[in-house]
């Protein structure tokens, strides 16, 4: 009685197929800066908190005659960072070149990858377990075996910085383009939309404030890796630095480069925050 | 003698029949619907929650195919979305990462024409309905009837002769859906859309129409057809006459005892 060849499955309003209409919010991401704005008061007393902890440290470590290669007084960490800055300064650069190519490798593929697999549901489960497995897996693992490979040169550092930021990217990007509204995409489609239009229109600006979310946390991961693999091995990088000064008992400089490390870390986060601001506001 | 003269049928639904494919089975939204929608004509589809209104407008804006019968614009099948046929959705399903200006201007975009070819026409209808000045707001910044009435601007911004509306004001509270409805019935008057308007409001039914059609519970059926011919433009007293009230008190008794069993109801509003 039924034509086969004439019922379809496009779910009509009510119901909310596919992935859901899960709001995913930046407030994730937000959770260290507690909303959008502070008073003049809360930064006071951010800088306040921060001029106590390093000027208690300063006095404790002065008073205690903490030796220097226990543990080095804040100023010495700052003179060390401005006098050697030099010495450091192409290190940051290797690190840099390291964390931007394999994340740009890593970043794309992910992005299309997730913007792909999500429009095939049965390729998507097959797939996601082993998506999954390249999330949990440290990629710093692999890293000797690159080394074996590639040598001490660039290449296995951007390539594990490529493995342990893609699937990051990717796993957040799916989630995203999973988050299907059918009234939106029916909404463009009673205008005559076209798939690509849809994808471009909808899906992606659906999809933005997850990617965004994952956009930062790859972009994290590959810092993460980058300096690990520079601590297995070659002559060069952050993370070769640290090695060096920890085994010549160069102390403030060693504290100079975890400083470094920790406002790299602390960019990526305030360029994604910014990113997020500008282009995924809408959601919250 | 002097018989109104007949106008042609814009829109007419021959036998629309519709099965949903669901992993639990199939389902039977709509039976055997027949309508037919003048030129010019405000038409509303009145039935309960769950009866296969949505399903019966989707497949007159060519979103959905149905599994027997079909729909004809101007004696022209409608298999995919038509350029003359807009709609206006339940909520008023504004994208919320657009302002109201970038909006309103989606269907220009989708079509692939400049949206600054029709920046003047665009910037009366916004007046029209008392939204110029919030071109640069955000959906979540505006007022339900305002989200509403910018739904509206959208689907006239290509100047479609047919509007489907689905229960566009069954989200808002009692006085603005009044404010609404009366808009909605001046802008009909100025520009002579055919609208075919759904509710479940038997009220509103009765103070939009020319005609309702009265559907069943699931599957939807065609049950009857009611003529309304409060004069034009009408406005809000009306709907405190002993006329309106009759109308509505025979349009629910209808409802009531003949189309939806007790159980059904409530499996309705569930949904
Ligand atoms: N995509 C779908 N798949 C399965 N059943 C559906 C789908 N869309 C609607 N239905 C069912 O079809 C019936 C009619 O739905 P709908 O047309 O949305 O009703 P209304 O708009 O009158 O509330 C309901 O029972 C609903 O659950
Ligand atoms: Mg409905």
């Amino acid at each position: 009685m039924v034509d086969s060849q004439l019922r379809d499955r496009i779910p009509s309003f009510g119901k909310k197929e596919g992935g859901g209409n899960q709001s995913v919010s930046l407030s994730n991401m937000s959770a260290f800066t507690s909303g959008n704005s502070r008073t003049i008061g809360e930064i006071f007393a951010i800088v306040l908190v921060a001029v106590i902890i390093i000027g208690g440290t300063e006095f404790a470590l002065r008073t205690f005659e903490v030796p220097q290669y226990v543990l080095p007084t804040p100023s010495e960490i700052i003179v060390a960072l401005f006098t050697d800055f030099h010495f450091i300064a192409p290190h940051l650069g290797h690190t840099l070149v390291e964390l931007l190519s394999g994340y740009a490798i890593g970043a794309s593929i992910g992005l299309i990858l997730a913007a792909v697999i999500t429009q095939f549901p049965f390729a998507e489960k097959i797939i996601a377990p082993y998506i999954l497995m390249l999330v949990t897996t440290p990629m710093l693992a692999l890293v000797p075996l690159l080394i074996l490979r590639f040598g001490f040169g660039y290449e296995p550092r951007i390539i594990a910085v490529a493995l342990a930021s893609g699937p990051m990217v990717m796993i957040n990007a799916a989630t995203g383009f999973r988050r299907v509204d059918l009234a939106k995409i029916a909404l463009a489609r009673s205008y005559g939309a076209s798939t690509m239009q849809i994808f471009i229109k909808i899906r992606v600006p659906m999809a933005l404030p997850m990617i965004i979310v994952g956009l930062m946390i790859g972009a994290i991961f590959g810092l993460l890796t980058a300096v690990g693999a520079e601590m297995v091995g070659g002559g060069f990088g952050l993370g070769n630095r640290l090695t060096t000064f920890s085994s010549t008992i160069q102390m403030p400089q060693f504290f100079a480069v975890i400083l470094i490390l920790a406002l790299l870390g602390i960019s990526i986060y305030v360029i994604f925050f910014l990113i997020g601001k500008k282009w995924a506001s809408w959601e919250s | 003698m002097n018989a109104p003269r007949p106008t042609p049928a814009k829109l007419r639904i021959d036998g629309a029949t519709k099965y949903y494919e669901t992993k639990s089975g199939l389902v039977h939204a709509l039976e055997d619907f027949s309508a037919e929608v003048r030129d010019g004509e405000f038409a509303c589809v009145l039935g309960p929650s769950g009866c296969g209104k949505t399903t019966l407008l989707w497949s007159m804006a060519g979103l959905h195919s149905l599994t027997a019968g079909q729909v004809l614009l101007d004696n022209q099948p409608v298999t995919k979305p038509h350029p003359e046929i807009s709609m206006v959705f339940q909520e008023a399903n504004l994208l919320p990462w657009r302002n109201l200006q970038k909006n309103i201007e989606f269907p220009f975009e989708i079509k692939r024409q400049n949206p600054a070819d029709h920046r003047d026409r665009v910037r009366q209808l916004l007046q029209r309905v008392g939204l110029d000045g919030f071109q640069n707001k955000f959906p979540r910044e505006l007022s339900g009837g305002m989200q509403q009435r910018a739904a509206i601007v959208r689907a006239l911004s290509l100047d479609p002769s047919v509007l489907l509306m689905d229960e566009p004001f069954g989200a808002l509270d009692a006085f603005t859906r009044d404010e609404m409805n009366l808009l909605l019935e001046e802008i009909w008057l100025e520009t002579r859309k055919t609208i075919l308007f759904i509710t479940h409001n038997i009220a509103e039914a009765v103070f939009l129409s020319d005609r309702i059609f009265v559907m069943s519970a699931r599957p939807g059926r065609l049950h009857r057809v009611y003529d309304v011919d409060f004069e034009r433009p009408r406005d809000l007293s009306i709907t405190t006459t002993p006329r309106f009230f009759e109308m509505v008190n025979e349009i629910k008794a209808q409802i009531d005892h003949k189309v939806t069993a007790p159980t059904k109801m409530r499996a309705a509003d569930a949904a």
